[in-house]
């Protein structure tokens, strides 16, 4: 009964491949004194030969992930790069997660750790690389020390180094010690793409057999001695203070150990996270809302509709805009405009944020899922007032991300609410307090106008984007010239071919908090952009597949995505009636996808999306098989947001509460995706978590406006009105 | 106190009736494998199975369980070799892997149901939800094992 798992940061990710292949799952359960004789975890390990990578006396090759596990296959094609240099033995590997406090003391060596905007495999490849053949080269020098012959007779390969001439051959493991103390004059040169033998293997995930069976350590599941549990609730309307509660209605109930006031959200800890909870649902918190809680979504919506009559801050302005309209419509062009909007919406992670914090004297430990170790380490310092060589971050398995561990607002209420009951404390957001304070995808409202040549071309393109700044509310405030990338991704580095171009931009925030949502604003942006081409095709009688082709004819990459799904997606092939194809494309994270979806609209209206074809472009793959389920997953995740996603504020306050309201894709909703890979070599190594869900929205739009001629510009699209359309 | 018998082994608990007895698996018996998604039996990720059929835990007080056989993802198998498993391995299904206990679960009593299952069976009967959009691979292992568990 209550027996006390603790795991070290080590422990919570260990996996690996037995040497017979099967898979072998090290998670082991530490108990109490292991605890106090290794209170903080360890981050160096005698058997290393750099920071990312030990040798143990076994041969078991531990690699420290400097990303996170949220799904999307880090600790699986994170170390795939480091083996493919240097050349060990893949059944050994094991990945632990770098220490975000070794980072801070070795000059950022793991690089800035951050597991955001697609960047595992995207922004640390090279290093990775790197760090493999720095310590394959070092491992190849030692063994022909000691063998007394030169480093070219050596060769390393399965993890062993041979030396040809001779027939000797020495374990990385036995050579570790000698290699870690041997200085390289240069870093070694990497492979290129075309030397590559273990990078473009689709390998099992590591983390597979952990999570098939309840072993993979969450958040959630971490277990302390003398641990207490909190439930909280926060101001309902987003920056409003606590004036005042009474604890008298749950003095006296059975495991309630105190109420503890934050000057933005009460909390209850008790023994037992449910009685916790049920304690807090009988207080009755008074808060001061101020004016923020007189608003609501179609105040919102004004507002983001207004500021498209105001100024705007320039984010592109080629050729000369004003006149090419002029001359457009004197020549018998054509203008075509419209208004665009979506809606603030939800990660809905499956796991609510939860963190445990434990103070012991001068020291802080906390446990929780986080995108941003090094910004976790920073949070925490700056709420407990130690400094950050006083704290260790342990991060877990993440029960989804998407953006919303970006900003871990829960660990400031752990560490909070832990100093305050002087025990080591877990502290969990309903599933509720998770819906109702997020850091949402912005509103946004959009205005694209343009003018088709006789032809039927565009001439000139004029974009106004109204939406929410993600840079304030994440805290950077770092807006240049009014302006910030997420607020005009997809939009104003469109790769369409239009000779007069302007788009311009204006930040507005609520007191919403806004945040970075899977494929952030190229979320919103790829719905504005793909659906507003498919209108101009329309308007010009040209089909909408041929029309961007034409219009992306510079860019040999995207013809190459554009005519896969064409083809692949049985483009322009006839379909039953109320059936319709949609097609999209989009760039994002140095990532070309595209997608055509087929759907079908009954008498009633009801849309059902059956099959969605996708080709992507990434360059280099690490592994297939994640690339695949990355763009799966990124599909059914956009087609949430387009179908159902809306939050709506009512008195100030979300409205959306759990699943109930705020419904979700299931099996029965989804559809058949095929993802084919439409790679064109270079030197990128494109992102693969966002880009999938970019395109979908659109995809589905258009392809709704195929099966009834009713072009949806707002989302999500179940508020349209189609029945009897189809 | 309140008798209960989670995988096998039997627990004499002092404890509210009303507890929802994903709290008595996941904090007194210490249980974690099986999750908190919501709390009011709409995404599944805290199914398990009581006298064999597929509950969600966070809706049922533990009161009500009292005296039946339960089962956690910690006992469907005391190898991972159950073929649901063994099927979600092969197809590597699990993406961040926090809903896939309750997928699993869901899925090993939805077999037993339909040892020959179409999708449109799936479809009516499987409504966990995954925000990693792990679907496809959930039918496809589904299939996988229902094969498995005929050979």
């Amino acid at each position: 009964m209550n027996q006390t798992i603790t795991l070290s940061r080590r422990q919570f990710v260990a996996a690996s491949l037995t040497a017979a292949g099967g898979l072998a799952i090290s998670v082991n359960f530490a108990d109490a004194a292991t605890i106090g004789a290794t209170p903080y975890g360890e981050d160096t390990a005698p058997n290393e030969i750099n920071a990312f990578l030990a040798i143990e006396p076994d041969g078991t090759i531990m690699f420290r992930s400097p990303h996170a596990e949220m799904g999307q296959g880090a600790i699986t094609a994170l170390p795939m790069i480091v083996a493919e240099e240097l050349e060990c033995d893949w059944a050994r590997i094991k990945v632990e997660y770098a220490s975000p406090s070794r980072n801070m003391r070795e000059k950022m060596v793991y690089g800035d750790m951050v597991t955001a905007g697609s960047r595992g495999v995207r922004m640390s490849w090279r290093m990775l690389q790197q760090a493999g053949a720095s310590a394959r080269v070092r491992l190849v020098a030692a063994a022909a020390k000691r063998w007394g012959v030169a480093e070219g007779e050596c060769e390393a390969a399965n993890s062993k180094v041979t030396h040809k001439a001779s027939g000797r051959s020495l374990d990385y493991a036995a050579l570790v010690a000698d290699a870690a103390t041997i200085t390289l004059a240069a870093e070694p040169a990497i492979k290129t793409p075309a030397q590559f033998k273990l990078i473009g293997q689709s390998l099992p995930r590591l983390d597979t057999p952990l999570k098939i069976n309840g072993a993979a350590k969450f958040a959630l599941d971490t277990r302390l001695p003398d641990m207490v549990y909190a439930a909280i609730n926060a101001c309902p309307v987003m920056g409003g203070t606590l004036m005042s509660v009474d604890d008298a209605p749950v003095k006296g109930r059975r495991g309630v150990i105190q109420v503890v006031k934050l000057p933005d959200a009460v909390a209850v800890v008790a023994d037992r996270y449910w009685r916790a909870k049920e304690a807090l649902a009988q207080l009755k918190p008074e808060w001061d809302t101020g004016a923020a809680g007189k608003t609501d979504s179609a105040q919102f919506a004004k507002l983001y509709r207004d500021t498209l009559e105001g100024p705007m801050a320039s984010a592109r302005n080629d050729g000369d805009v004003v006149a090419a309209f002029a001359r457009a419509q004197s020549t018998g062009g054509k203008i075509v405009e419209a208004l665009y909007e979506a809606p603030h919406a939800a990660h809905a992670q499956m796991e609510p944020l939860n963190a445990t914090a434990r103070f012991d004297g001068d020291r802080l430990e906390v446990w929780l899922g986080t995108q941003i170790q090094m910004g976790a380490l920073r949070l925490a310092a700056a709420t407990s007032g130690l400094k950050p060589e006083q704290i260790t971050i342990h991060n877990c398995f993440l029960g989804g991300g998407f953006g919303r561990r970006g900003n871990n607002d829960e660990l400031r209420h752990a560490i909070l609410v832990a100093k305050a009951a002087g025990k080591p404390v877990k502290l969990v957001w309903s599933r509720e307090e998770d819906m109702t304070h997020d850091r949402y995808r912005p509103q946004a409202a959009v205005r694209l106008k343009t003018a088709l040549d006789k032809d039927g071309m565009p001439v000139a393109f004029d974009a106004r984007i109204a939406v929410g700044s993600i840079q304030r509310d994440s805290g950077s405030g770092n807006t240049p010239n009014g302006l910030e990338p997420q607020a005009i991704e997809g939009i104003a580095n469109t790769n369409y071919r239009i000779p007069n171009l302007r788009v311009g931009a204006m930040l507005r925030n609520t007191h919403i908090k806004v945040g970075f949502w899977r494929s952030v604003g190229s979320s919103q942006n790829a719905f504005f952009m793909e659906s507003y081409i498919d209108e101009l095709a329309h308007a010009a009688g040209k089909d909408p597949y041929r029309f961007r082709r034409a219009l992306l004819a510079h860019r040999g990459d995207f013809i190459r995505v554009i005519d896969t799904i064409a083809e692949k997606g049985d483009w322009g092939k006839p379909l039953p009636a109320g059936h319709g194809r949609g097609i999209a494309i989009h760039e994002c994270y140095d990532t070309i996808i595209g997608q055509v979806a087929e759907v079908s609209v009954d008498k009633q209206g009801n849309v059902r999306v059956h099959r969605v074809v996708a080709a992507v472009d990434c360059s280099t793959v690490v592994n297939p098989k994640i690339v695949e389920a990355q763009i799966e997953g990124g599909i059914i995740y956009g087609l949430s947001a387009a179908l159902y996603g809306d939050i709506t504020v009512k008195d100030g306050a979300v409205e959306q509460e759990n699943f109930d309201t705020y419904p979700m894709v299931r099996l029965a909703d989804a559809p058949k995706i095929e993802v084919h890979l439409a790679l064109t070599p270079g030197k990128r190594w494109g992102g693969i978590g966002e880009p999938g869900t970019a395109p979908t929205a659109p995809a589905v739009a258009n392809a709704i406006f195929a099966a009834t001629g009713v072009r949806l510009r707002k989302m999500p699209l179940k508020d349209a009105n189609l029945g009897g359309r189809a | 106190m309140i008798s209960l018998t989670v995988n096998g082994k039997a627990y004499e608990l002092d404890i509210e009736p009303e507890t929802p007895l994903l709290w008595v698996i996941r904090d007194e018996i210490g249980l974690t494998g099986t999750k908190y998604g919501c709390g009011i039996a709409q995404c599944g990720a805290c199914t398990v199975h009581v006298d064999g059929e597929a509950v969600r835990s966070c809706g049922l007080q533990v009161g009500d369980a009292a005296g039946k056989a339960i089962t956690t993802i910690e006992g469907l198998s005391p190898d991972t070799k159950h073929p649901v498993q063994q099927a979600w391995l092969a197809e590597d299904v699990p993406q961040c892997g926090y809903c896939q206990s309750g997928q699993i679960m869901a899925a090993v009593a939805f077999l037993k149901e339909h040892p020959s299952p179409t999708d449109a069976d799936i479809d009516d009967n499987l409504t966990n939800i995954c925000r990693c959009g792990t679907y496809v691979r959930i039918r496809r292992a589904i299939h996988r094992a229902a094969a498995l568990m005929k050979a």
